[in-house]
């Protein structure tokens, strides 16, 4: 055999060559950053040098008294029915995995329902309830109570929102549960952890590593979703600038505010779900992807190194 | 009842910990157990070896009710297992009654299956704290004391993650143990580690084994087999070919195909 065993201390030092390493040059990357900066540029041209774009009036409105009220009322739904979207989640995710045939169809009429019908159409069918059922009485006798006045626009669009974001957070909690091992259900079981403390205790937890990133994007996707209710006349962002645009006809400037607020608020919330999964990735992976601003300083050191050493190894 | 139950010094006639009647068990069409007979007194060893698809986890998992079983009995320390007997009925047990069956057999998987988002001594301590009830400074403190005696006592506060698959084993081994089982059922627990990992958890079974706890162990360890179980049965194709004291079974087995499989095997 000509194969030898070596050991650390035998293997020679690595060796070292002079060459000099030249970048590989790429005109197409230069050309094409070229072409954008310039379109960019002839954008922001227009958009700052068209008076009708009424940037005095947006300055002035952007911090107006019914438009920090509308974003508040913007914020309030998104909540609200993100919290009412997930409650109902989870119900129906673990509805849909029931053993109980009666349960599981019941559990998929309801997403199908909430899925196959436009939730603007849903949230005209809460507002005119009234139309339906005049009067409202849970079934209990001698309650009744008013549709019209128990119905507000506020009430009909938490709940047409809500009930709608529910069926589109059962299919990812649903996904979710579906993630986790087997095995975790039968060493849970095999301890005597029965069904319900195995869901909450041992599968719940797990599954939240994949359902928290397109929980994140639900709830941008709830806050501009929100701006449909303006249509029953709730004062949130969106309808609010339409009051004050219906009065002075300056309705550019106006879209252009509630569109500034909108994006400031999905930024927000955009960083805010970033740091989110990276929080509930530490279940699963031993190192954590870096962070942008890691990720910058890690580029810039490592070519900052190369060029000072004049791009020799 | 006779009042045998009440002589527990006369082993021969004490209830057996396991007793399989007749277990049969299929999937769809595929007959996986064909009527197993098995008795397990309390106390004993037995090792259940067997070529791969005969049946072994299956019924092991029968053991415990994980799977239901299509014909026969299970008795697990007097109880029919997955059935309440009410006159000359058989109800079935709802997953409650099921789960309070189970907390007296303790059981360890090929893969761990540790809980990976609770630290080792949470993985020890939840059951016994939820199914149980038990205080949870009483568990906490048995619970150390199990890691200490499966030599991981300096790692009560890592995550399962971080731990080699031995480590993680043995974790394992502690948190059925922390249920304080009269019955422990391994299935494989060596298979999924690095050869140089065996060891320690084989020795950590051989200490349970002497402390005389029962066992009921699949193993393809056929020299931990033959030193550690009292008995050891051979299955195949869903059937027991032939069973004996482990040192004669091993070293000098009977049936063509207990002969085949221990020379495809040593
Ligand atoms: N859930 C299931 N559905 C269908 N078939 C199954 C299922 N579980 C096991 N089987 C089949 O039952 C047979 C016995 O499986 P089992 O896991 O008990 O074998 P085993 O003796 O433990 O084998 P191994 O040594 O490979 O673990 C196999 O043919 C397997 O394919
Ligand atoms: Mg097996």
């Amino acid at each position: 055999m000509s194969t030898q065993i070596t050991v650390a201390d035998e293997v020679p030092a690595r060796t070292r060559d002079h060459y000099t390493i030249v970048k590989a040059k790429h005109p197409g990357r230069w050309a094409s950053a070229v072409l954008i900066l310039a379109v960019f540029a002839v954008l922001l041209q227009s958009v700052f040098t068209n008076p009708r774009f009424g940037w005095g009036t947006v300055g002035k409105y952007l911090r107006d008294v019914s438009i920090i009220n509308g974003i508040g009322v913007t914020l309030m739904l998104t909540v609200v029915c993100m919290a009412i979207g997930v409650v109902i989640g989870v119900v129906l995710a673990v509805m849909r995995l029931s053993l109980n045939p009666v349960v599981r169809t019941a559990a998929f009429g309801y997403v199908n329902f909430f899925r196959g019908t436009p939730v603007l159409v849903q949230l005209l069918f809460w507002y005119n309830l009234a139309a339906l059922y005049p009067l409202i009485s849970f079934g209990i006798p001698g309650v009744a109570l008013n549709a019209n006045q128990l119905i507000t626009p506020i009430f009909a669009a938490i709940l047409g929102l809500g009930l709608n974001q529910g069926a589109y957070m059962s299919e990812i909690v649903r996904a979710g549960i579906l993630s986790v091992d087997n095995g975790q259900l039968e060493a849970a079981g095999a301890l005597g952890i029965n069904r319900l403390h195995t869901l909450r205790r041992i599968i719940l937890p797990q599954a939240m590593r994949v359902i928290i990133p397109p929980t994140g994007n639900e709830t941008i996707g709830m806050l501009k979703t929100t701006a449909l209710v303006s249509v029953i006349s709730v004062p949130e962002l969106l309808y609010s600038s339409q009051i004050i645009y219906a009065r002075t006809f300056q309705t550019i400037p106006l879209l252009i505010v509630a569109s500034l607020w909108y994006i400031v608020v999905t930024s927000v919330l955009s960083v805010g779900q970033y740091y989110l999964e990276r929080r509930y990735a530490k279940g699963g992976q031993r190192n954590l992807p870096l962070t942008p601003l890691q990720r910058i300083t890690l580029f810039f050191n490592t070519h900052d190194r190369l060029a000072r050493k004049g791009g020799k190894l | 009842m006779s009042a045998t139950a009440s002589q527990p010094l006369l082993s021969q006639s004490a209830t057996p910990m396991v007793r399989a009647d007749g277990i049969e068990k299929n999937y769809g069409k595929l007959q996986v157990l064909n009527g197993i007979d098995l008795e397990v007194q309390a106390g004993e060893v037995v090792c259940l070896i067997g070529p791969s698809g005969s049946g072994k986890s299956t019924f092991l998992r029968c053991i415990n009710h994980l799977e239901g079983i299509d014909g026969g009995r299970m008795w697990v320390d007097g109880k029919v297992m997955g059935y309440d007997i009410k006159g000359t009925r058989l109800h079935e047990q709802k997953d409650s009654e099921v789960c309070r069956n189970r907390t007296g057999i303790g059981m360890v998987f090929q893969h761990f299956n540790l809980f990976p988002h609770m630290s080792v001594l949470e993985n020890l301590m939840e059951a016994p704290r939820l199914v149980l009830k038990q205080k949870r400074s009483i568990v906490r403190e048995r619970a150390l004391k199990l890691l200490d005696a499966v030599g991981l006592a300096d790692k009560a506060d890592a995550f399962p993650r971080q731990l080699s698959g031995g480590q993680q084993q043995r974790v394992a081994i502690a948190r059925a143990l922390c249920m304080e089982p009269k019955l422990m059922l391994f299935d494989e627990p060596t298979s999924a580690l690095d050869p140089e990992l065996v060891g320690e958890v084989l020795k950590v079974i051989k200490d349970l084994a002497q402390s005389g706890m029962t066992m009921v162990v699949v193993t393809h360890e056929m020299n931990f087999a033959r030193d550690v179980a009292d008995r050891v049965v051979f299955m195949a194709d869903g059937v027991i070919v032939e069973q004996g004291p482990a040192r004669d079974v091993i070293t000098n087995p009977q049936h063509p195909r207990t002969k085949a499989f221990l020379a495809s095997v040593l």
